[in-house]
């Protein structure tokens, strides 16, 4: 064996083979960087054409056009006078101010032609109640026009299309027209799209009661499942015995991760509403069944964040008396915190970009009002988006994109928010 | 015994018996790593644990604080006794064990907090301070006993990971002197240290011994030549010869014990 290896030939480093093989290395090096950038660079293409396509359509729907209307707030219209209405708000709540405005409107603009929002009397209405001391005054307003004119005014209407294919008429246009003569139309930021609810007409649909359903759902969802999944990893992790049936659960939670989410909504359906008469589209039913979604994603980051603490620091705190509990919340736990902070924050805006298991339980309901409360009805955002998606109304388009964008900086805030904790409680090593 | 005859060789006071096994197994799984030792360690000596890499003198020293409980699969039978009460006694609390039996790892694991924090940390658990002044007291006390005071007094809230390998090494030391242990195990304290550390570590060991019996184990051969009074030489799972270091090292009754002193193996 020795005789083999002194009489062996000394390699031929500068001999044609070994050059062609060096050569084929740095080539076969080159293509894969190449690939790389390739693929990184149709990634970020394909990002900015989405966030540009969708920043550019959704973007009129934070503006609104508006139209100046003289009101003149008469007591014997509105039904309620001004010492009547300081003695008793309910009442001025419900007296006639859909009659003032339109008045206003018709002596003014004229009624040939819905101009003005049918929910334009909501603002007179806000006016009114923080000051009852207008009622018997003249009051130019600013009112919400319809959508046909706010399409018109942003120019989003194709003019050149015969009268039948465009969704407004000649006479439309002929009095957008006249409006913008006259200078009593206006373009300003839409207070409507971020404070109002969901509404049949898109000139007073807002994104609002959806944003504050998310909100409420996906607080459920974190109170139950960050808790509970980061108990059980721990428990899984540092306590329990290693027994077949540890090995049987581990396999269950990771394939309940890759469980298809609509799944999850059939088991909310079947578990929170048929079996334990939970309200319906309620948060609290959301959240539980995201909860349960999301479940074994945490159990799983927080399970890989455990085993990634050295054995070491168990060992010291073993070593000088700290009990198994104390051992895992005085040390491992403050060192795992961060990865499972991880975990938890794609578990939870996978959960709020969730549509398909909130369908089942019945979250997409049309709802014309802001929830005020964990059983109350609500809807969530992406459903929200749903839903204006499939309507054929032009003013609901813009919106669609406008709630997407509202989504994006919703999950843009909560994941800041997440990755600001994260950084706080990391540990220096 | 043996103990006496040691305690007469060096011209000390008479020696007592803090820990004693009896017929020591350790199992993992259906493996054997320890066949049966019985040792007696006494109060006034530092005793040094010898062998080549795999011996079972690690795991003999990680059952007299029942450390092998947290490592799967293991299973330890015979007696061992602290004072001369069964350390597997279900009266026995592991925890309070582990306080009264204190450990020094082989790489030096500070827990990523203050130095402050590192060493008040035990006092705190076993709620040994009632007052922040009784604490700074015993951290000062700590900290002086393992010759660190001097270096890090003006630094406590740094985080005990930006010290020196040596300097964190003697941390832990702090940390376990600081619960006030009646042993402390040592299980290769100055195998990851540069020479001029373990050089200090060895003093360290030598002025401590009296106040605390320690165990340590070693690979190096002169260091246990150097630090201890008495000598187990382990291999291939047993006690080969257990005496005082001086006769270990100076005439060794076995031929194994002359052959891995004298570097035949190892």
């Amino acid at each position: 064996m020795t005789e083999a290896v002194q009489t062996a030939a000394p390699t031929l480093w500068s001999s044609p083979a070994m050059q062609a093989r060096i050569r084929r290395r740095y080539r076969s090096e080159r293509l894969f960087k190449g690939l790389g950038l390739a693929s990184l660079a149709l990634a970020c293409g394909f990002l900015l054409f989405l966030l540009a396509s969708v920043i550019l359509s959704g973007w009129p729907s934070f503006r609104q056009t508006q139209i100046l209307v003289p009101v003149s707030i008469d007591a014997g219209r509105l039904g309620v006078t001004a010492a009547e209405a300081k003695a008793d708000p309910e009442r001025l709540r419900r007296a006639n101010f859909q009659g003032v405005v339109q008045d206003a409107v018709d002596k003014s603009v004229g009624d040939a032609v819905p101009l003005v929002s049918e929910g334009a009397w909501l603002a007179l209405r806000e006016a009114v109640e923080a000051d009852p001391a207008l009622i018997g005054t003249h009051k130019d307003m600013w009112l919400i026009a319809s959508s046909n004119l706010d399409q018109l005014a942003k120019g989003r209407i194709d003019l050149a299309a015969p009268e039948g294919d465009r969704p407004v008429n000649d006479q439309e246009i002929a009095a957008w027209k006249q409006l913008e003569a006259d200078g009593k139309l206006r373009t300003a930021f839409n207070r409507t799209f971020l404070t109002a609810a969901d509404s049949v007409d898109p000139e007073l649909a807002g994104v609002w009661g959806a944003l504050k359903g998310s909100f409420l759902t996906l607080v459920v969802t974190l109170l139950i499942s960050f808790p509970v999944g980061v108990l059980a990893a721990i428990y899984l992790e540092e306590f329990a015995p290693k027994t077949r049936w540890t090995d049987v659960i581990e396999v269950s939670i990771n394939n309940l991760a890759a469980v298809p989410s609509i799944i999850f909504g059939l088991l909310g359906l079947a578990v929170f509403l048929n079996t334990m008469n939970m309200p319906r589209s309620a948060p609290v039913v959301g959240g539980l069944t995201l909860a349960l979604m999301t479940l074994p994603v945490i159990v799983i980051a927080s399970r890989a964040a455990l085993k990634a603490v050295p054995p070491s620091i168990r060992d010291a705190a073993l070593g000088i008396g700290a009990s198994p509990v104390q051992v895992v919340f005085h040390h491992v736990l403050p060192l795992a915190l961060p990865g499972m902070l991880t975990g938890t924050i794609l578990g939870m805006a996978r959960a709020l970009g969730e549509t398909a298991p909130l369908l089942m339980i019945g979250m997409r309901a049309f709802l014309t009002s802001v929830p005020q409360g964990l059983a109350q009805p609500a809807t969530v955002l992406p459903v929200q988006i749903f839903i204006w998606s499939d309507n054929v109304s032009r003013g609901f388009v813009e919106k669609t994109s406008g709630a997407i964008l509202v989504l994006m900086a919703f999950l843009l805030a909560i994941n800041s928010l997440a990755i600001y904790l994260r950084n706080r409680f990391e540990v220096r090593w | 015994m043996a103990a006496h005859e040691g305690a007469a060789a060096d011209g000390a006071a008479e020696t007592t018996l803090k820990m004693t096994a009896r017929d020591v197994r350790v199992f993992y799984g259906a493996f054997e790593a320890l066949k049966g030792v019985s040792i007696d360690v006494t109060k006034e000596d530092v005793t040094a644990f010898i062998g080549p890499s795999g011996c079972g003198k690690s795991t003999f020293l990680r059952c007299l604080n029942r450390m092998n409980d947290t490592v799967a699969g293991a299973r330890v039978e015979g007696r061992i006794e602290l004072d001369g009460q069964d350390i597997h006694d279900p009266a026995m609390d592991v925890v309070q064990l582990r306080a009264r039996v204190g450990m020094v790892f082989q790489k030096p694991n500070p827990f990523p907090k203050s130095i402050y924090e590192n060493v008040a940390y035990g006092p705190r658990i076993h709620g040994l301070a009632a007052k922040k002044a009784d604490m700074d007291v015993i951290v000062e006390k700590s900290l002086r006993r393992a010759g660190l005071w001097d270096e890090v007094k003006d630094r406590l809230s740094d985080s005990g990971t930006a010290l020196s390998g040596g300097q964190q090494q003697r941390l832990c030391i702090a940390r376990a002197i600081a619960v006030n242990p009646e042993v402390i195990l040592m299980d290769e304290p100055a195998s990851a240290l540069d020479p001029i550390a373990t050089a200090k570590i060895e003093e360290l060991i030598d002025d401590l011994r009296g106040r605390y019996a320690i165990v340590i184990v070693t690979h190096n051969m002169q260091q246990a030549a150097r630090v201890s009074q008495k000598t187990a030489f382990f291999h291939l799972g047993s006690l080969v010869e257990y005496g005082d270091t001086r006769q270990i090292f100076t005439n060794p009754r076995e031929t194994r014990t002359k052959d891995y002193i004298t570097g035949r193996y190892g």
